[in-house]
């Protein structure tokens, strides 16, 4: 396995410069806007005296670079300031709302995946078929709704005319999470107490909004594990499976797809960042209390350095996804390492 | 030339029409729907004055929260406002900001990725690293920051969504600008002794141009997504223009209470709108590329 | 010698935008246990779609229009999908070009021995079927610890050896080989074969034979069948064909063949082009091309004349 050992390694130390960069833009960004942060911060009519004492009190008065310099060197130490708006530590606002985006992402991606994988597949299996074209057409226009306001629609399908799901929140009226909340992931904290009424309440609440998320991005795993299918089974390999007796689901669903979800999955990698993009959006329609919605409350209240730690975050995660997605790619496909 | 009768003329378009259906099959006719579908928004955007009923910020329409019906194809929303003119009104921003954000995003990616591409070096390490960065960030995230910060306006929003297609017109370029530079016809200008700029203008960027048609039609398509997300959010544009996404941040106050029509028009045209240009993208690119795959 | 596979007038159509292809158009044959069968003929021929109708593995919209293909009496063009699924692989193994392509690189060898031990053997336990592939590489002349490899770290030669193992880990007694050494390199080819006849000694194996080299045919085959056109052009014992052809066709393939020691200025080729199988010529599908050609040849088609033990399709031997 020393090979696998090589390339992870390899692959990390890319990571790098990537993430720099990112920092980098982050960091620019933030500072273009027009106007000056503190004097919005302090109302308009504060005098020159006390913006100015602000200022040095915050350091934004020294040279572009060395405050370039301090926040790459917090970054690292994964120091990333004090909220400029309310008496707390961008570190812990993004540790409380972070794990709610992951359990939205997460559900997120499986429906993601489910749906379009095995659609794909379904549509390939059954080709020119009416449920194909279906598909097919499933797969384009998907992507074009907006996740929102999918979400809406669910909303008040789901929720208002036919009153079946919750619309808003993590937890119903009659949950407490502040009687379970360990971790911050729900699902893990209320299995720890046993508390399964709980669990089925958190349960309840994470369908309307991961089936927003995951569906509008299943559209393009939809299609392109559609494609894949057509050229993996026309492959060699396949006929002689057939040849040997094993049975048509078998072949499509295990010898034809696990070929056919490898470039699924590096595409994976790259719709990621379309992932978090959605969450921010389906966190604001339906109040989920994640970094999506932290970051657009602390938008409306100008709060910079709380904006900047949620956008690095952000920048972080996609590395490290990037960098997953392509280890286990390594893992599937023994090729790849050798 | 020969004389013809308007409807001779108009038969033998038809049937030159279908004849290019049946030979390319059903990606003709995606790309026909979705450009009906985009002409007729268009149609739409230009003429809102005359199919408007009403203006988009009259106030004084009729009943508040009326259901769809009698004068009011849409109802009616909380400030009394026709939603069918607000409807038909929105769908000018979305158009402006969405194409025009894809032509600033273009220009910019196309000329960056021709000197990147050509050049190469240090220039285009460099280029090319920071074009990767921001490809694989999530564009919408970019565009909420830079929307937050410039504040909102019709030119600051054009440009917060522009900023995120710049990589993408960049990456495609410098990728066909490296293939092509190798190319045995490049060596050949170049060994009867033409200039850079003469190889760039005249063999390279001819050859670019076809794919890029259809990398920005999806551009607009994919605007229009940005665009109407980030004023669902609140951000890039002032309450008094007329824009679809915003209307549905605003309606969806009222949901609970059960008024859809607030919400299911705006949304089901925004993906409308979004539809009609990535059917006109991706027939183009099925007609533009033929590929001998048997669908 | 019993009969194990007889195929009476059997058509395989092809029904594509430009019309129908009749690549298989009324073959009779009869395979006899133990036997190996040569199919010959060149490209386009109907030779491949021939051995895939007999597993009923046509690629669509390919379909068998008419015609029985008998396996030990059990007609295989009427058994319903679960019969020919238990046929497949146990009974009947096909074994193909390009061993790279025929084998799913992301699964290891052992995997794919145990998956095809299991499809037909319910309930059999993973260690004896690793067991049975293990002795099974052995007899193969490979090491079994190649089990836990997958199949892009061996050479060619040896993945083609592993698809026979894949092929004949059941022990079937019929075994269809679609041109098995095309894709081999002439030392490896020669090995192929003598393993093939090693094999086939001792599984007392039924081989047809499929292949455009008349070269491995002369080396394996009992006997023969040289097809054209999606017909048979004659069948008979490896030797006669070879030093007496009977059919005009036969004749043509055989001078063609390059010779080193004949002292000829040019190769010899047969005049004109393979038959457009949409639109068949009348009659003998082979008259257009044929040097011998008569009046009847392009009116009616040859009925199969027995001249000793063979069988030829002109009318040349009447």
């Amino acid at each position: 396995m020393g090979t696998l050992s090589r390339y992870v390694i390899t692959r990390v130390l890319l990571t790098i410069p990537m993430v720099f960069i990112l920092l980098s833009i982050v960091f620019v960004v933030l500072r273009i806007m027009p106007g000056d942060p503190v004097s919005s911060l302090l109302g308009g009519h504060a005098p020159e005296s006390v913006i100015e004492q602000k200022k040095e009190e915050l350091g934004l008065n020294r040279p572009m670079a060395v405050q370039y310099l301090d926040y790459l060197w917090h970054v690292c130490r994964l120091d990333l300031g004090d909220s400029m708006v309310f008496k707390q530590r961008v570190t812990k606002a993004i540790k409380e709302k972070l794990p709610a985006t992951i359990e939205l992402t997460t559900f997120g991606m499986i429906i993601t995946i489910l749906f379009g994988v095995f659609m794909g597949a379904y549509a390939a299996d059954k080709r020119r078929s009416p449920q194909d074209n279906i598909i097919r057409l499933y797969g384009i226009v998907i992507f074009c709704i907006p996740v929102y306001w999918l979400g809406l629609m669910f909303q008040l399908i789901f929720g208002v005319w036919l009153d079946i799901l919750p619309i808003a929140g993590r937890t119903g009226p009659r949950v407490f999470p502040s009687t379970f909340s360990k971790t911050g992931f729900y699902i893990l904290d209320t299995i720890l107490i046993g508390d399964f009424s709980a669990l089925q309440d958190v349960l309840i609440h994470l369908i309307l909004p991961s089936f927003t998320l995951g569906m509008v991005l299943s559209g393009i795993f939809v299609r392109l594990t559609r494609a894949n299918m057509l050229d993996v089974l026309r492959a060699d390999y396949i006929l002689a499976a057939e040849a040997r007796g094993i049975k048509h689901r078998v072949i499509v669903y295990k010898h034809a797809l696990k070929n056919a979800f490898i470039p699924v999955l590096t595409m994976f990698g790259l719709q990621f960042a379309l992932l978090m993009a959605g969450a921010v959006l389906t966190e604001s329609t339906f109040s989920w209390p994640g970094m999506g919605r932290l970051l657009l409350e602390r938008i409306y209240l100008r709060d910079y350095p709380t904006l900047q730690g949620v956008i690095v975050v952000f920048a972080l995660f996609v590395a490290t996804v990037s960098l997953i997605v392509d280890i286990i790619y390594a893992i599937i496909d023994p090729r790849v390492r050798y | 030339m020969r004389l013809t009768t308007p409807a001779e003329a108009m038969a033998r378009a038809l049937y030159r029409f279908t004849g290019m259906g049946r030979r390319y099959g059903v990606e003709w006719w995606i790309l026909v729907a979705g450009g009906l579908l985009v002409l007729a928004i268009v149609c739409m955007a230009l003429f809102s004055g005359v199919i408007a009923p009403f203006s988009p910020y009259d106030q004084n329409t009729g009943p508040q929260l009326a259901p769809p019906g009698g004068k009011h194809l849409m109802g009616t929303d909380n400030l009394q406002r026709d939603v069918w003119s607000r409807f038909v009104h929105g769908s000018q921003t979305i158009l402006r900001v969405a194409v025009l954000a894809a032509i600033i995003s273009s220009l910019v990616g196309i000329i960056l990725g021709l000197v990147s591409g050509f050049s190469g070096g240090v220039l285009d390490r460099v280029l090319s690293l920071i074009m990767d960065s921001v490809y694989s960030f999530p564009g919408l995230i970019l565009a909420i920051a830079f929307a937050a910060m410039l504040g909102p306006g019709v030119i600051n929003i054009t440009l917060s969504v522009a900023v995120i297609y710049i990589p993408t017109y960049f990456r495609l370029v410098r990728g066909q600008t490296l293939s092509i530079k190798e190319e045995l016809y490049v060596e050949a200008a170049r060994a009867i002794g033409a200039s850079g700029s003469t190889i760039l203008w005249q063999y390279i960027f001819p050859n670019v141009i076809a794919t890029t048609v259809v990398v920005f039609t999806l551009n607009v398509a994919d605007a229009i997504m940005i665009e109407a997300a980030l004023t669902y959010l609140g951000l890039g544009l002032p309450p008094d223009i007329v824009d679809w996404g915003m209307d549905l941040a605003m309606g969806k106050r009222f949901l609970p209470a059960g008024h859809w029509w607030l919400i299911t028009f705006p949304g089901a045209m925004i993906s409308l709108l979004a539809l009609g240009f990535t059917m006109l993208g991706e027939g183009l690119a099925e007609i533009l590329n033929p590929r001998l795959l048997e669908r | 010698m019993a009969t194990i596979l007889e195929i009476e007038d059997l058509a395989v159509h092809f029904p594509i935008n430009i019309g129908t292809v009749r690549a298989v158009e009324g073959v009779d044959l009869q395979l006899e246990q133990g036997e190996v069968m040569g199919l010959v003929g060149e490209s386009g021929c109907g030779k491949s779609t021939l051995g895939f109708s007999i597993l009923r593995l046509l690629r669509p919209p390919g379909k068998i229009v008419r015609g029985r293909i008998l396996y030990h009496g059990q007609d295989i063009v009427r058994m319903k999908e679960e019969e020919i699924l238990a046929l497949r692989g146990s009974r009947i193994a096909m074994i193909f070009q390009d061993p790279l392509t025929s084998l799913n690189p992301l699964f290891r060898i052992d995997e794919q021995f145990i998956e095809a031990l299991k499809t037909h053997e319910k309930g059999l336990d993973r260690r004896t079927a690793f067991n049975r592939a293990e002795r099974m590489l052995e007899s193969l002349g490979i090491s079994p610890e190649r089990l836990l490899e997958y199949p892009h770290q061996m050479s060619g030669g040896m993945r083609q050896r592993i698809m026979i193992g894949m092929g004949l880990i059941l022990n079937p007694d019929f075994l269809i080989a679609d041109e098995p050494t095309t894709s081999l390199d002439v030392i490896v080819e020669a090995q192929f074969l003598d393993l093939l006849n090693d094999l086939r000694k001792q599984f007392n194996l039924t081989i047809l034979l499929i292949t455009h080299n008349l070269g491995n045919v002369a080396q394996l085959a009992d006997r023969i069948t040289v097809m054209y056109g999606g017909t048979i052009a004659e069948t008979g014992p490896a030797r006669s064909i070879f030093e007496d052809p009977l059919h005009p066709y036969t004749q043509g393939l055989l001078s063609s063949i390059p010779n080193i020691k004949l002292d000829k200025p040019k190769l010899i080729t047969m005049p004109g082009s393979p038959p457009d199988l949409v639109n068949p010529p009348p009659g003998c599908v082979f008259h257009p091309r044929c040097p011998h050609a008569m009046e009847i040849c392009g009116r009616q088609k040859p009925d199969f004349l027995q001249k000793d033990s063979r069988l030829v399709a002109c009318w040349l031997h009447r």
